[in-house]
């Protein structure tokens, strides 16, 4: 096995002063027979130590390719990398080596998936997969890292956890596997956690228990989350700032309490007025019209234009709406963002 | 883990009855007058066609016969063949040297399968992976009793690389031409299905995890995507004991390896029921007994089975 025990600090650099995550101009791509299918077109934000960001959009808008170039784990190819940066403390996580960036991950950022069955190795027990953490990146001995697993899976307050260490991902619950891949994740300490819709497997009591174990582990930690997720209900409980992404871009990002008060974006203000409420019972629900584009074919200027109400001539060129800073700490991408703010 | 091993026997059993009474029913039943045969052209007297009738009851009908036959295979008398030589002995003195061949052509078959199959899902599209391919097909296409011949022609006669024939005490080298014959029988499909399955895994969405857990590329493959591989692989090899079986009768007939597949060759060529009869019963325990240490292993390696 190659050596990536704990030096895991030593990355070349590193800036402890620099911010915590920034995620600049990421363009991601997917070379198949088909054509180009651009995933990522421009994704940027940030994030910094114990705050949470919510990445909202519809399946297909590139939130977990985004989340996958961060980590550094996409199937490359068909997936490239065409432009962009991820920087960790001042480290562009892109242009770092292989080995270099295998101690990132685990370490620095860890990440938890949707479907915590699939993404668990059915053939090995839980404490095996957890305690491989400890012995590739820490050199642990196996009654060490049993001994850290038991108390990771304590902490994620699975109960019993001596006795289900040994047991296979198949022998246990939804939510159980979830708080085991959570455990998996939060092993190493680290500084950034991705989770992508870590609850949208799991029925609504669950997932009020998963996010509340995520935030309470967040805050002891005071680590950086970035959750991504369709459901705007989980966003509005625990996001400090959101990022609303469409065809791979962000089009808006703003603290959570002025994206509900006041969205400053179209496509934001659709999806808002499209979660059914108690005081509009008996009413249909509000739809976006049409369907998010194909991404081997994403539309000319301002992506959503075609779906847009407030769409009008410059929305249909080239080049599409920069960041308009439509107020402290918010940006948006659109050209009438004072309409849509209602201004 | 217990009910289930105690399901497979159940099974097995029921396997056992169902191959021997097929193969029993095929060898005597279509005889028009076994006792003829067994004199061959001499004429038979009126008493002796008695004493063979009652010797071997002839006159209880098929199911009758069966279950004499049974009923002394089971307490371990295999009977004696046409020629008068006892059966048992005929097969004690013939395995060992099977064993050996067949042992060395699934080791042989199965490292390679494993290796060349694993790398060439790792590097699928490429050069080796599309050599590989063409070089599956080939094989696929030469059936074995062209290809025992060739080799023997070609690699113990021509070039002289390797004994020509193999006797009972062979060595491991003289055994070696005629296991790597027997191993063409199953090397490509074993190679095909590690590929497959290896490139399957590869897509799964805990190789994702193991790889956002910082896990090197070798430990991911080597321990995460094989033992999850292998689960296919193990049901394969235990449907290629029945294709070594009849592998090896065309292998010990080419090389002349006196073991139990030249044997029943012989047997099959002479019309030696009896000989065939208690040669194939005792290949079918052999096979159901394997294929219930394969399905074990099977649980082994995936949980899900174990403790359904």
């Amino acid at each position: 096995m190659t050596d990536i025990k704990a030096q895991s600090d030593v990355l070349p650099g590193l800036d402890p002063r620099a911010p915590l995550l920034q995620v600049n101009d990421l363009h991601v791509e997917f070379r198949t027979r088909d054509g180009v299918a651009k995933a990522v077109n421009g994704a940027s934000f940030w994030l910094n130590p114990g705050e949470t960001l919510a990445i909202l959009g519809e399946s297909g808008c590139g939130k977990s390719v985004t989340a996958q170039a961060i980590m550094g784990i996409l199937d490359t190819p068909p997936a490239h990398i065409s432009r962009g940066e991820v920087r960790y403390r001042g480290v562009d996580l892109l242009k770092l080596r292989e080995t270099e960036r295998r101690r990132v991950r685990a370490n620095k950022i860890a990440m938890i998936f949707q479907d915590a069955l699939s993404a668990l190795n059915p053939v090995y027990t839980v404490g095996f997969q957890l305690a491989e953490l400890f012995r590739a990146h820490r050199g642990m001995s196996r009654a060490d890292a049993r001994r850290r697993a038991i108390e990771l899976l304590d902490q994620v307050r699975i109960p019993a956890a001596k006795a289900r260490i040994s047991d296979y991902p198949h022998q246990f619950s939804g939510g159980m596997r979830q708080r085991v891949m959570i455990a998996m994740a939060l092993a190493l300490d680290p500084e950034v956690l991705i989770a992508d819709e870590p609850t949208t497997a799991l029925d609504v009591t669950v997932q009020a228990q998963i996010m509340g174990l995520l935030a309470e582990l967040q805050q002891q930690r005071n680590m950086g989350l970035i959750l991504i997720t369709h459901d705007m209900g989980v966003v509005a409980d625990v996001a400090d700032r959101i990022s609303v992404m469409y065809a791979g871009r962000v089009v808006e990002e703003a603290p959570v309490y002025d994206i509900y008060a006041r969205p400053g974006h179209p496509y934001t203000r659709a999806l808002l007025e499209s979660i059914p409420r108690l005081d509009l019972k008996g009413q249909p629900l509000t739809a976006i019209r049409g369907l998010p584009p194909a991404l081997t074919d994403i539309p000319a200027g301002c992506a959503f234009h075609p779906r847009c109400g407030y769409a009008k001539e410059p929305c249909r060129q080239d080049p599409a709406p920069p960041a308009y800073a439509i107020a402290p700490r918010r940006t948006a991408r659109c050209h009438f963002f004072r309409e849509v703010l209602g201004e | 883990m217990f009910r289930y091993i105690v399901r497979r026997l159940l099974q097995m059993i029921l396997t056992f009855f169902g191959a021997t009474f097929v193969v029993f029913a095929l060898m005597f039943a279509n005889q028009d007058d076994p006792i003829q045969a067994l004199a061959g052209e001499k004429p038979v007297s009126d008493s002796l066609r008695e004493a063979l009738t009652e010797r071997y009851h002839l006159d209880e009908g098929l199911l009758g016969q069966y279950w004499y036959y049974m009923t002394n295979l089971l307490t371990g008398d295999l009977g004696e063949s046409i020629s008068g030589r006892d059966i048992s002995a005929l097969l004690e003195s013939s395995w060992p040297v099977t064993v050996q061949l067949s042992f060395m052509a699934l080791v042989l078959a199965a490292g390679l399968a494993l290796a060349a199959g694993v790398w060439s899902a790792i590097r699928r599209g490429g050069i080796f992976d599309n050599g590989v391919l063409a070089f599956t097909l080939l094989l696929l296409a030469l059936p074995i009793v062209v290809l025992a011949p060739v080799a023997q022609w070609i690699f113990g006669m021509e070039l002289g690389w390797f004994p020509a024939t193999a006797s009972r005490n062979a060595s491991f080298y003289a055994l070696l031409l005629p296991a790597i014959v027997l191993a063409t029988t199953v090397v490509a499909t074993q190679l095909r299905v590690t590929r497959t399955s290896v490139v399957e895994n590869l897509r799964a969405d805990y190789v994702r995890t193991a790889r956002a857990k910082g896990l090197a590329p070798r430990r991911i493959i080597w321990v995460h995507v094989l033992r999850n591989s292998l689960i296919p692989f193990i049901t394969l090899i235990g449907v290629d004991l029945g294709v070594l079986m009849s592998g090896a009768l065309v292998t010990e007939e080419v090389f002349n390896i006196p073991g139990v597949g030249s044997k029943l060759a012989q047997g099959i060529r002479t019309e030696d029921g009896p000989m065939v009869v208690g040669f194939v019963s005792v290949l079918v325990i052999v096979f159901l007994v394997m294929n219930l240490v394969v399905d074990l292993l099977y649980a082994a390696l995936d949980p899900r089975i174990r403790y359904e």
